[in-house]
């Protein structure tokens, strides 16, 4: 069973997102019942395979790269299970897939080393520390997600050509505002995530603390001038995507600083 | 058992022809009574529109039925029976597969026809003159009608100016329900566009006309507010769609005018639809962030767009339709029993 439950979840991703690039192909894109399906058994498998690799390794199953790469995609996938619906934004799941398989396909694939194999014993806070902080990461992919449909739709609306995204796009308005609620979330789970670590006591790297300060600090700033109607929402989105990607390249630097030596 | 179709519709008969064979609701379960007593009829439905007049029948003898019927035709006054046009099952079947997916229609892939197909059907079921192969033939239709629609773009954009912006301002502020529009000289189009948004839940109209007397009665006729013309800035607070049509010979929506009030709007979007020649509006405010200016040209280039796609897509209707009319005439040569 070992990397048979993570290769289906990858499988699945990549029907989801093969369905919908066939779809969009076609002119037509209702997120359809392919769509939702792949995603769902996706998160099944990578649930099993999570579930697995946590009973190995006897804690939450974030202790070497490829954990945490596996893990911020199964957040990913949960918060768009939970918020996709909610505001309406079914075809956020048309731009999630392709995200969730490239970083599955990278942990897999890429130069990220194995899933840890040691037993781990830990301080519960510092589990909760670690758990919250990536499925906030997850909130702020799908935050960058949503910024970059804007983007898209902003462009589209531009360009003044009635083109198949124009029509299957949500409007730019619900984007604007699904963006701002998932960077909230986000920064939410993320505080709560660091008021988690303050009380564990946990022993943390200088430049692991200065790396997640900033991050904390430019969502917190993003939002502190939206609310302060300084930031408008094309901008807000801009900066969800750039954010989202610095904490993507910065991601192995504080694995590496905080994986248990 | 055989499907007769026999008809005018705006391909073949101008209005003045198409009014004389026009079957009103009021009359029509009574025609249907007099249809049926045509010799080897054994059932009918009378599709009637503004754009066409077609009878569906069922029957053993379709020479027999098509004479009865243009003998009954003459008799109610329709002129030119020359225009009527005839089909005989598959082609018949196939006729009535494209109606109802709007191929046939003035504008492609409409898709008021075929609610206009289902009251004809339940018309003609409601007082039993349909038949078995009736039934299925018209269940049929809306089957493939409603695959058509799904499956394809057949009806995809809106077909005229109004409809498009109505659109785009869906599409930029989604629900429209308590937005605010203003409209900059009280046109015909930017009215008729007004009263789109309005029937789509716009909660607020500001007229601003240089004559201030028309921009009242506009207002008081689509329940909205006239400001005089040279206080529209001030009016400005809080409008989300402005409608320009003044016969203005220079733009009067300028960057410089708009900015000061985009400041106070937080980035929230301002859909401009400049429907005026001269331009009202100057192009240049598309560039500003959260300004989305849609003029004559770009609304016509999208109904034209719209229109293309559709016009690409009939193909792929026109297979899915051949497909449905093969599984329908099997079903025919295997429930031929004269008694259906």
């Amino acid at each position: 069973m070992d990397g048979l439950l993570l290769a289906g979840a990858t499988f699945c991703l990549l029907v989801s997102f093969g369905s919908t690039l066939f779809t969009l192909g076609a002119g037509k894109f209702r997120p359809g019942l392919v769509n939702l399906t792949a995603i769902l058994m996706g998160f099944a498998l990578l649930t099993a395979d999570l579930w697995q690799r946590g009973q190995v390794q006897g804690s939450c199953p974030i202790n070497s790269l490829f954990d945490v790469l596996v893990f911020m995609s199964w957040s990913i996938l949960l918060i768009y299970l939970l918020v996709g619906p909610a505001y309406h934004l079914s075809l956020l799941g048309a731009f999630t897939s392709p995200l969730v398989f490239l970083v599955l396909l990278v942990a897999q694939l890429g130069p990220v080393g194995p899933s840890a194999t040691g037993r781990f014993t830990r301080d519960p806070w510092i589990e909760l520390h670690a758990s919250l902080t990536l499925i906030a990461y997850g909130a702020f992919a799908l935050a960058a997600v949503a910024g970059l449909m804007y983007w898209v739709q902003d462009r589209e609306l531009k360009r003044r050509h009635a083109g198949a995204l124009l029509y299957n796009l949500p409007p730019i308005t619900d984007l604007g505002i699904a963006n701002a609620r998932l960077l909230w979330l986000g920064f939410c789970l993320l505080s709560a995530g660091f008021a988690a670590g303050f009380i564990s006591g946990m022993q943390v790297h200088g430049a692991k603390f200065l790396a997640s300060a900033a991050i904390w600090a430019c969502y917190g700033l993003i939002l502190l001038l939206r609310r302060a109607r300084r930031l408008p929402p094309r901008r807000t989105a801009a900066a969800s995507m750039l954010v989202f990607g610095v904490v993507l390249l910065s991601l192995p630097a504080i694995q590496y600083l905080s994986s248990p030596k | 058992m055989n499907i007769v179709c026999a008809g005018v519709s705006h391909r073949n008969a101008a209005v003045d022809i198409r009014e004389t064979f026009a079957v009103g609701p009021h009359e029509m379960e009574a025609t249907l009574e007099q249809v049926r007593k045509i010799d080897g009829l054994a059932g009918a439905v009378i599709v009637s529109t503004c754009n066409r007049v077609e009878y569906y029948t069922a029957s053993v003898c379709p020479i027999r039925v098509l004479d009865g019927l243009r003998g009954f035709l003459e008799e109610r006054g329709a002129t030119q029976l020359a225009r009527l046009y005839t089909h005989d099952s598959p082609a018949s079947i196939r006729h009535l597969f494209r109606v109802a997916s709007g191929l046939d229609s003035m504008v492609i892939g409409e898709t008021e026809i075929l609610g206009q197909l289902k009251q004809a059907y339940a018309a003609a079921s409601g007082c039993g003159a349909t038949t078995r192969h009736l039934n299925k033939l018209f269940q049929n239709a809306f089957r493939v009608a409603k695959q058509v629609r799904s499956e394809t773009q057949i009806t995809r954009g809106s077909t005229s100016v109004g409809a498009v912006a109505v659109d785009l301002a869906g599409k930029i502020f989604g629900d429209l329900s308590g937005r605010r529009v203003m409209i900059l000289g009280a046109g015909d189009t930017s009215e008729r566009t007004a009263r789109s948004l309005v029937s789509r839940g716009v909660r607020t109209v500001i007229v601003a006309n240089r004559t201030f007397d028309r921009a009242a009665r506009l207002a008081e006729e689509i329940g909205g507010m006239a400001v005089h013309f040279d206080n529209w800035p001030q009016a400005f607070e809080g409008v989300d769609i402005l409608i320009c049509s003044t016969a203005a010979p220079h733009p009067i929506v300028t960057r410089e005018k708009l900015e000061p009030l985009l400041a106070q709007r937080n980035g929230r979007p301002l859909f401009i639809i400049d429907l005026a020649v001269p331009r009202d509006a100057d192009p240049a405010l598309n560039d500003l962030e959260s300004v989305y200016l849609y003029d004559i040209d770009s609304l016509e280039h999208i109904v034209r767009q719209s229109l293309d796609v559709r016009r690409a897509e009939v193909v792929r209707c026109e297979k899915m339709i051949d497909h449905h009319v093969r599984d329908f005439v099997s079903w025919m040569r295997t429930h031929n029993d004269h008694l259906s």
